[in-house]
């Protein structure tokens, strides 16, 4: 079952088209990252995802239903920059924004109060945001986003300005909410965060979706059947062995004793000749398959692209 | 979507009343005001100038006993020449010589000055000259008991005004001040064109800052645009509405409690008659009474704060929505001032036609622009003091609050554009077609 659905949502402004043809659909439970250079047209897409903007064309399905005014209580959006009033006190502030979503004084200050004490925050109560430093600002901004129970999520560049004990923090917090059913979808372009977290992505490049999928997905189908092979032996000796079965792309020895080798091997039926080959001359210590890092899928989609 | 302007509106007041600056404004801008009024008054009496020195050189033997010496002037006829005293008296302000046929020749009248003379001076002593002249030339006629036919010409004429009110039924007559009418007509549209200048700047930088840090787009995911901007720019008024409501019940307090405490009782036993219409005995100030009997009469000055609260109000809130609009379409307040030339040149205008609409409130001009929505609260709260017909007053507010709605429709197509693009400043034609934009 998928919470959103996107399909065929274009927007064009005076003088840019932002999204072209676009689909995607998130699936209940998921951690989506929505990746992409900047300027491809994420913000815009964030944007008629949470109502701010609507599509030229196309239709965005919430829950299996097109998507009303009133969903916005089922959506939290955490904006890349943080929007907070400086001269206002935090617990005021997060009154106003927790009530602008739906909730009730009362029921808001309860839950406020709860999470405040959760992330160790309570003495901030009465101070004024402009005291804050980035990451504690953040912190009130991601209570804020999630205060309202929302199912669907929307984190832009959630980790940005954290130091890694509290962007860790941060993360636990993510995956207890996704436990608790939240539909979780990250925009960002920290390729790190995606291959931790992400189980689904879709890549966004000069407003077209060019690629869309299960992550380790992705990834296997962009490996290109690179290995690296460790063993203990003789560097002439292994060339030889294989030399006839795969392309020998690197090779080098190493004063411990472990020798490296990466080869391209051309066809899935002949890894096992390769293996049976190299175990006979020498010591193999490990065999693994090379996959390519998102990283690296971001970089090779979006250049193809051009 | 259940509307959020409600929330707004308590934010943006609730931000703005608990400010210590504020709190400030709302009790001094009295203080400040009362100050600005004694403050001439208490320096005139306290500080009388250095008495200047004249020396009257009189060649025709008749004026200088006119010249009398007072706290300011002190005339010290010599019999030298005018050369010499130019030369011996430096020390004096100046040397005034008459010539000795001045009675047939007034031309023959010089002051040498040792500082530079002011026109006030100049005047008072070309005054007394004339005077002097007049009745030397009176005499010349040989009139008998001239003292006498002089004296019994006098006459004192104190004009006292009424203004008819047909309305009711019976014929009634209102004694009304035009000086005090005066007074109130520039305070209050000063006082408008403060409000729409400073409030509606405030306005405009809110919503500048609040693009800047970004709050509007973590907002904007919950409430219509046009909530948000409606609700800043009611929240905003409701705090002006306050600040007046303030300084009304202030006045008012001053008015009942201690105004009558600084009356004496005879005026207080006059103005009790001229209430009921009786003749004023001789000799008493009117100008005075009937400026007393405007400010204390309750219902001149209950519509004039009422229309004083509906024009604010709708001033702001028509001035506010176009501020509101700018403010959106820039980064910040530099980019904002060519944008805002088109909202700030009708307050100044108006502000320019109000002087010329004290001096006859009734003129044409005077009147279409009390009608005209961006000039009419400045130009209606300068005629307003002077009793104009309610009509006139009603068909100016509805227009003016049909056009507020106008200018809101407008500015909320600009604004829900204008917040979420940064960056470049936009010139009229883009906002032209912002408004023009399907959302």
């Amino acid at each position: 079952m998928d919470i959103l659905k996107i399909e065929n949502v274009s927007k064009a402004f005076a003088n840019h088209i932002a999204l072209d043809d676009v689909s995607l659909s998130i699936p209940k439970g998921s951690i989506y990252g929505l990746l992409g250079p900047n300027g491809a047209g994420k913000t815009t897409l964030l944007r008629i995802i949470n109502r701010i903007t609507a599509p030229d064309k196309g239709t965005v399905l919430f829950d299996g239903r097109p998507i009303t005014p009133d969903d916005v209580y089922s959506i939290g959006y955490m904006p890349e920059e943080r929007g907070l009033y400086k001269k206002m006190k935090v617990g005021e502030q997060a009154l106003f924004f927790a009530r602008l979503k739906g909730l009730s004084r009362r029921e808001a200050t309860d839950r406020l109060k709860a999470w405040f004490e959760r992330l160790e925050i309570s003495d901030w109560w009465n101070k004024e945001v402009g005291e804050l430093s980035k990451g504690m600002a953040q912190k009130m901004q991601f209570i804020v986003t999630v205060l309202h129970e929302p199912k669907l999520l929307i984190f832009d560049e959630p980790f940005s300005g954290f130091d890694p004990i509290n962007a860790n923090l941060l993360k636990s917090e993510i995956l207890r909410l996704r436990d608790k059913g939240a539909t979780i979808i990250f925009s960002t372009h920290n390729m790190s965060s995606v291959e931790e977290i992400c189980d689904h992505i879709t890549l966004i490049n000069k407003s077209r979706n060019i690629l869309s999928g299960a992550v380790d997905e992705i990834r296997y189908k962009h490996g290109s059947n690179i290995f690296e092979v460790d063993y203990r032996g003789n560097e002439e000796t292994m060339q030889n062995a294989i030399g006839n079965l795969c392309e020998i792309m690197e090779s080098k020895s190493s004063p411990v004793g472990i020798n490296k080798i990466k080869i391209h091997i051309e066809s899935d039926d002949k890894v096992r000749d390769v293996i049976a080959a190299a175990n006979n001359s020498v010591e193999l210590r490990s065999f693994r398959e090379v996959i390519p890092s998102m990283n690296d899928i971001f970089i090779r989609a979006v250049n193809n692209n051009l | 979507m259940k509307s959020k302007i409600g929330i707004i509106i308590g934010r943006e007041f609730n931000e703005r009343v608990r400010k210590k600056s504020f709190i400030l404004t709302t009790l001094l801008t009295p203080l400040l005001i009362v100050g600005l009024m004694v403050a001439p008054m208490l320096i005139m009496s306290y500080s009388e100038g250095e008495e200047k020195r004249i020396v009257v050189i009189d060649d025709s033997g008749i004026i200088a006993p006119y010249l009398q010496s007072n706290d300011e002037v002190r005339f010290e006829p010599m019999s030298i020449t005018v050369e010499d005293a130019r030369k011996v008296f430096k020390e004096h302000f100046a040397v005034l010589h008459i010539g000795k046929d001045v009675v047939n020749n007034p031309a023959e009248v010089r002051m040498y000055t040792n500082e530079s003379a002011s026109i006030m001076l100049e005047e008072n002593i070309a005054t007394i000259i004339e005077k002097a002249i007049e009745s030397e030339r009176l005499k010349a006629h040989n009139i008998e008991n001239l003292p006498q036919i002089l004296a019994s010409i006098k006459a004192d004429v104190a004009l006292q005004s009424f203004k008819n009110e047909s309305s009711s039924g019976t014929e009634e007559i209102k004694s009304s001040s035009s000086a005090v009418a005066t007074v109130i007509a520039y305070v209050l549209s000063f006082m408008l064109y403060m409000f729409l200048i400073i409030y509606g700047a405030m306005v405009m930088q809110s919503v500048i800052e609040e693009k800047n840090n970004r709050v509007l787009e973590v907002l904007v995911s919950s409430v219509r645009p046009f909530e948000m901007m409606l609700g800043k720019i009611l929240g905003v008024a409701l705090v002006a509405v306050l600040q007046i409501v303030i300084w009304i019940a202030l006045i008012a307090c001053v008015g009942f409690f201690v105004i009558p405490l600084l009356i004496p009782e005879d005026i207080s036993s006059m103005l009790e008659m001229m209430r009921q219409g009786a003749a004023i005995e001789a000799g008493a100030d009117i100008g005075l009474l009937q400026a007393i009997m405007t400010l204390t009469d309750v219902q001149y000055l209950g519509t004039i704060f009422a229309s004083l609260l509906l024009f604010v109000v709708g001033g702001f809130l028509l001035y506010a929505a176009l501020f509101a609009a700018v403010g959106s379409a820039v980064d910040n307040v530099q980019d904002a001032q060519q944008l805002q030339l088109p909202i700030t040149m009708p307050i100044i205008l108006s502000l320019l036609i109000m002087i010329t609409v004290i001096n006859d409130p009734t003129s044409k001009v005077a009147f279409w622009c009390s009608m005209i929505p961006f000039t009419s609260p400045i130009v209606m709260m300068a005629r307003i003091p002077y009793e104009i017909p309610m009509w006139e007053i009603i068909t100016s507010l509805v227009l003016l609050y049909a056009t507020f709605i106008g200018a809101v429709w407008l500015a909320s197509k600009i604004y829900r554009v204008g917040i979420l693009i940064h960056g470049k400043k936009p010139t009229f034609k883009e906002l032209y077609r912002w408004i023009r934009y399907k959302y």
